[in-house]
């Protein structure tokens, strides 16, 4: 439901306010920027809206003085094999949900979806003991294994799979289709905005999740950009410049993805607040 | 657990029911049968029953035991859960949390909801708008963290230069005690306004135009129309930012993490970052868990209530 808004001043008045509240909350991001681009921006140079001379210097500091190019790839390759495991097992799983029904899978279902319940914290420690066990530790393996499965995407794509018509299956087992192949040919090209959802979310979370990956990846060749950006802030105390360059690495390609898909990241995050 | 997984689990309390009907009847399924449920299920099963399941159950043997992660663990009973009460400085990790969370609650909600109110307005560029708003909510914590340390910063952070401007000398923020949740509780907010406020859209544009038209005639004005058809009509909404802000809110970490590790003084040590200091500084990691524990012990019965009391409040259409 949308109000019409009265009079003209009261048009004029919502404009002005909506618009002087998104420069609020996009100076933060503006501010990044700009110190990034300040030579020597620390204690004693205050930056200026447009600094005077402006340069990349900071951005090269990271990539030579720190290893701040792999530290990018480690990102970007865990967030790219999380977000494609999680696929696969989320789609397996909700086809198993919606369409394979077999004794015990309402309970089966209700576990899963218990364990969206549990705070990570509970689980750092065992998991840290669990993987030392194994020799896990400082492995990029052992960054990744618990996040194969997430019980989010389960759900997520077990609603598009109940949503997909049951004729359509029925008119394949008739062609002699097995489970297989109803659930590519059929199911898959059937979710897709789920699925694109899903992408979104399970890149996000890889490449902004902090905690894990900080107790499980403590060399710094292994680390991926939010611990390293976390080290930064220790190491260069007073070189904001630097630190900023940093923030602008680790925010720009969020930035891409949600200008590009803003779409299913919105329309995600609302449909999940209606009942 | 990210803010986008709670949600779900929350939304859908609807019973776990089987939506299709057997395509065989369940006799004739043979092991064929069986070994194709295996094939899709266990992919997610094997990985959250060994990375969730598993660790769970060994978080609370581990809650029983003196342990620094390194020797053998020794058996103790409850005497963790007896330590960390009698400590205060458990009392004070909870307050700290709690103080973060009636700080961080009623700002991101009302802003949240003046947001919302204003975007729901025939309105030029809304969905431009909404996603400049929207932006801090897909940025990692630990660049949010940086830059409001930087916004912050009292020798010559923005803010205090602007209130400078207007003759206000500003506090020192992060590095003063008394400053240090405000400063991560101002952040807090900024990041999540957006998250909320397309909450309460999705809920705002949900509720029925006749109703509005109905309550005009009934001669309510535009304070009455939203105290008695807009206030109840969100609740739904409302009831759900609130619990999963409460969640999330218990589980506060990224941010101190990284604005102040929990300082200056303990000012803002939270419980999750007592979890982390308590495992890796003070090798107690037998203490860790049994917090761990009672975080979780705490937010279930904080949620189960939330859960109960919506009768009295929430209204749904």
């Amino acid at each position: 439901m949308r109000e019409r808004t009265t009079s003209r001043t009261g048009w004029v008045v919502l404009h002005i306010a909506v618009i002087l509240g998104a420069l609020a909350m996009f100076f933060p991001f503006l501010w990044t920027f700009i110190t990034s681009i300040t030579p020597g921006a620390g204690f004693s140079i205050t930056p200026r809206l447009w600094p005077e001379n402006p340069s990349f210097a900071a951005y090269e500091t990271l990539f030579t003085e720190r290893p701040f190019a792999r530290v990018v790839t480690n990102s970007l390759m865990l967030a790219l094999i999380t977000t494609i495991v999680q696929l696969f097992t989320s789609a397996t799983a909700a086809y198993a949900f919606s369409r394979l029904p077999f004794r015990g899978r309402g309970v089966v279902f209700a576990v899963y979806l218990a364990t969206m319940m549990i705070p990570l914290q509970v689980l750092v420690v065992p998991l840290f003991a669990q993987l030392k066990t194994f020799g896990l530790l400082n492995t990029y393996l052992g960054a990744l294994l618990p996040t194969f499965a997430s019980a989010f995407g389960i759900f997520l794509l077990r609603q598009a799979v109940n949503q997909v018509p049951r004729e359509l299956d029925e008119a394949a087992t008739l062609d002699g289709a097995g489970h297989f192949r109803i659930f590519f040919s059929i199911i898959l090209p059937n979710i897709k905005p789920a699925l694109a959802t899903l992408t979104i979310f399970a890149f996000m979370g890889s490449w902004n999740s902090f905690l894990w990956p900080l107790i499980v990846l403590r060399s710094p060749e292994l680390q991926t950009l939010p611990i390293a950006l976390a080290g930064l802030q220790g190491q260069y105390t007073t070189a904001w410049d630097v630190v900023m360059a940093g923030s602008v690495i680790s925010v720009l390609p969020m930035l891409a993805l949600y200008i590009f898909a803003q779409k299913y990241i919105i329309q995600g995050v609302a449909s999940s607040g209606i009942k | 657990m990210s803010v986008s997984t709670l949600q779900t689990s929350l939304v859908d309390r609807a019973p776990v029911t089987r939506l299709t009907a057997p395509v065989r009847p369940a006799a004739k399924r043979g092991w064929r049968y069986g070994l194709t449920v295996a094939a899709f299920l266990l992919p997610s099963a094997v990985p959250l029953a060994l990375f969730v399941l598993v660790p769970m159950v060994s978080a609370a043997w581990i809650s029983l035991n003196d342990w620094n992660l390194i020797t053998a663990m020794q058996f103790v009973g409850l005497d963790n859960f007896v330590e960390l009460l009698a400590d205060p400085r458990t009392a004070a990790v909870f307050g700290n949390t709690l103080y973060y969370i009636v700080g961080y609650l009623p700002l991101v909600y009302v802003g949240g909801l003046i947001l919302a109110l204003a975007l729901n307005r025939a309105l030029r560029g809304r969905s431009f708008w909404r996603g400049i708003y929207f932006l801090p909510v897909v940025t990692s914590w630990i660049a949010v963290a940086i830059v409001w340390r930087w916004l912050l910063n009292p020798n010559n952070g923005v803010v205090n230069t602007v209130l400078g401007w207007v003759g206000i000398d500003g506090p020192g923020w992060w590095t003063e005690p008394a400053w240090s949740m405000p400063s991560i509780i101002l952040a807090s907010a900024w990041k999540d306004l957006g998250f909320v406020m397309v909450i309460l859209l999705a809920g705002l544009q949900a509720i029925n135009p006749d109703l509005y038209d109905a309550a005009k005639v009934d001669g309510a004005g535009a304070w009455t129309r939203f105290r008695h058809v807009t206030l109840p009509m969100l609740s739904p909404s409302t009831f759900f930012v609130v619990v999963i802000s409460l969640i999330n809110g218990f589980q506060v970490f990224d941010q101190v993490y990284a604005m102040t590790g929990g300082g200056p003084a303990g000012s803002s040590q939270v419980v999750v970052q007592q979890i982390y200091d308590l495992t890796f500084r003070y090798g107690a990691a037998g203490e860790a868990s049994a917090l761990s524990w009672m975080l979780f012990a705490v937010i279930l019965a904080v949620t189960v209530v939330q859960i109960i009391g919506q009768k009295r409040w929430v209204h749904y259409a």
